[in-house]
């Protein structure tokens, strides 16, 4: 066994993924990473899912804008303002080049649910006739549909059920496939003339299926839909361009690409966010105001009212250097490997079901599954006590889970900093979970 | 490959409840005099749930008495052990009694794993078994869902007073 390990590892190193050095070098950048549980069990976190861990670079950053240069961005003309503003204005080039796109196509969001939620409410704003014509293209009514998929987390869907509520358009969705793969085959029966936007995810949160975007974003062009990606947990595992994508926004957020939480960031295509009208008003994102009206500053300034989480935001653009300096393609290649990894840990054991692909191909590292006759709750206790952190639940992703008969999962997620070694940690610990249940079937061993 | 804590955190007694739960399936009561209020209750971060009905009857001295649980659900051997565990405590019992469960039962999950005295522990019977769910504040939630929905019940009844008028 441990041959074949080594095997896929030196077919993946040629591959151009972290060696074994780098990976060390990776995994003493993070300081919780070396922390041990109760029992003194040393941690294996496959959790990143749900939240990365942060390298030192990261709380580095954060604290020393707090100790450095502290001072209201974008607001008085003091020296310690002045430094301000330009890291928080470099920290938006660094994120905005992270993921291809241009610093005045980037908002600063508190996290990409509110990303989401703010093109969808600039949508209610335009219905309500706000912005004036250059925002009547947002503009969505009775008769008008909005598409999302039925993999969606709750954060792509929910605000959409609620547009559709708020302006009397319909909502519909493209279905999932019983490998957990979304039916890019309904595209062309279920996006019409009448689809004003088309939501879905970039990757799935818990089938880990990558969406083949270009066939939605065609689909979305040939109709005049916007289309809306979650980006969440694509971009920090793969090298994401989203203008190379072609999608007219993208929501992700600063905690999963081992940033801090409190910040995200919205892309939207430059003409299309001088176009949308603004959602949160107040301070910082106006021209001219006077006791009657007001009128408002360009985007990204536009959307970003009020005091910003500027050490956040300073933190998540020192994540986006440290990933592009590791490269993403070389964490892409590592996770690729992992994913080979988990898959096989899974089907290792017996009465143990993958909820997703289970081939490596357009998959990440995120492997969600359930033990027949194990609650996935149990599951992860059993797995807590071995020192592997898994997520247990619904993952905020209700109607997948529905899609696939079952009320939770317990989910097994990659990052960058994960070794072949923890793997095999969870490996064994996962075998042992239908025996402490009184479960074994004699084929396990 | 378990470090004895699992051992003490999933007791015999729960996996034999999680296995063959007790009280489980929903209904009518059978008893004119009875009145029935019935509780859903949801743990939304991991979705387990349970539907709970009780029956209660009144004495000629005011005196209300559980006469039936049953219920629906599904979640993790935690709740529905617990759920079960509750239904053997309760029935048959006074609301004083009941009242004093339920508080004791909580007070055992705020103990951190600590347990509580010899005599509440005895009054808790097998669900005294949950004495180590405390340590992990995580599955509290769990072990209690059954019982907040014990208590919703019974406010539906009208036979308890509820927490405004308390």
């Amino acid at each position: 066994m441990t041959s074949t390990l080594d095997e896929t590892r030196d077919a993946a190193r040629t591959a151009g993924m972290l060696d074994d050095v780098e990976l060390a070098a990776v995994r003493a950048d993070f300081p919780l990473l070396s922390r041990t549980l109760r029992g003194g069990r040393p941690l294996v976190y496959l959790d990143s899912g749900a939240t990365s861990q942060k390298p030192e670079v990261v709380l580095d950053a954060e604290q020393d804008f707090y100790v450095q240069r502290n001072a209201a961005v974008h607001r008085g003309a003091h020296q310690l303002a002045e430094e301000a503003t330009e890291a928080f204005e470099d920290a938006r080039d660094r994120v905005a080049s992270f993921v291809g796109v241009s610093p005045a196509e980037l908002v600063w969001t508190s996290n990409a649910t509110a990303g989401i939620n703010l093109v969808a409410y600039a949508m209610s704003n335009a219905s309500l006739g706000r912005g004036g014509e250059d925002s009547r293209r947002f503009a969505i009514g009775a008769g008008d549909e909005i598409v999302v998929t039925e993999a969606e987390h709750h954060a792509n869907l929910v605000p959409w059920q609620e547009l559709a509520a708020r302006t009397g358009a319909t909502l519909r969705w493209v279905g999932v496939d019983d490998d957990g793969r979304i039916r890019a085959d309904e595209l062309d029966t279920v996006v019409t003339e009448r689809t004003k936007v088309l939501a879905f995810t970039h990757a799935s949160n818990v089938t880990g299926a990558i969406t083949p975007v270009a066939r939605f974003v065609a689909r979305a062009r040939e109709v005049g839909a916007l289309t809306v990606l979650d980006a969440c947990q694509s971009v920090p595992h793969l090298p994401v361009d989203l203008r190379a994508l072609g999608v007219d926004f993208a929501a992700f957020s600063g905690h999963k690409m081992l940033g801090p939480t409190g910040v995200g960031a919205l892309y939207g295509r430059r003409e299309l966010l001088e176009a949308m009208p603004p959602v949160t008003t107040g301070g910082s994102m106006v021209e001219v105001v006077t006791m009657e009206t007001t009128t408002y500053a360009p985007p990204p300034q536009r959307f970003e009212a009020g005091t910003q989480m500027v050490s956040q935001a300073i933190g998540m653009g020192a994540a986006a250097s440290y990933l592009a300096e590791l490269g993403m393609d070389a964490v892409a290649a590592h996770e690729a490997h992992l994913t080979g990894l988990l898959l096989d840990a899974v089907a290792s054991v017996p009465g143990v079901r993958v909820i997703g692909p289970t081939d490596t191909a357009d998959r990440l590292a995120t492997v969600a599954f359930v033990v027949d006759g194990v609650h996935a709750h149990d599951v992860g206790q059993v797995l807590d006590d071995a020192g592997v952190a898994v997520r247990v639940g619904h993952h905020c992703a209700q109607p997948l889970h529905r899609r696939f008969g079952v009320a939770a999962t317990a989910r097994a997620t990659a990052a960058v900093y994960t070794t072949d070694e923890e793997i095999a940690v969870f490996r064994e610990a996962l075998a042992g979970v239908r025996t402490f249940f009184g479960l074994t079937d004699g084929s396990g061993a | 490959m378990s470090t004895g804590s699992m051992e003490q955190l999933y007791q015999q007694v729960i996996l034999d409840h999680a296995k063959f739960p007790h009280g489980r399936g929903l209904g009518v009561a059978t008893g004119q005099e009875l009145r029935t209020g019935e509780s859903h209750q949801v743990n939304p971060t991991c979705g387990d749930e349970v539907t709970l009905q009780v029956d209660v009857s009144t004495a000629p001295d005011g005196a209300v008495t559980v006469r039936d649980v049953r219920w629906e659900g599904q979640g993790c051997s935690i709740s529905q052990a617990s759920v079960s565990v509750l239904h053997d405590l309760v029935v048959d019992h006074d609301l004083t009694t009941v009242d004093d469960l339920a508080g004791t039962f909580r007070a055992l999950m705020q103990s951190r794993g600590a347990g509580l005295d010899d005599d509440a522990e005895e009054k808790l019977g097998d669900a005294a078994a949950f004495t180590g769910v405390g340590k992990y504040s995580a599955r509290v939630k769990c072990a209690l869902l059954g019982w907040v929905a014990l208590t919703d019940a019974l406010i539906k009844t009208g036979a308890t007073r509820t927490s405004e008028d308390a």
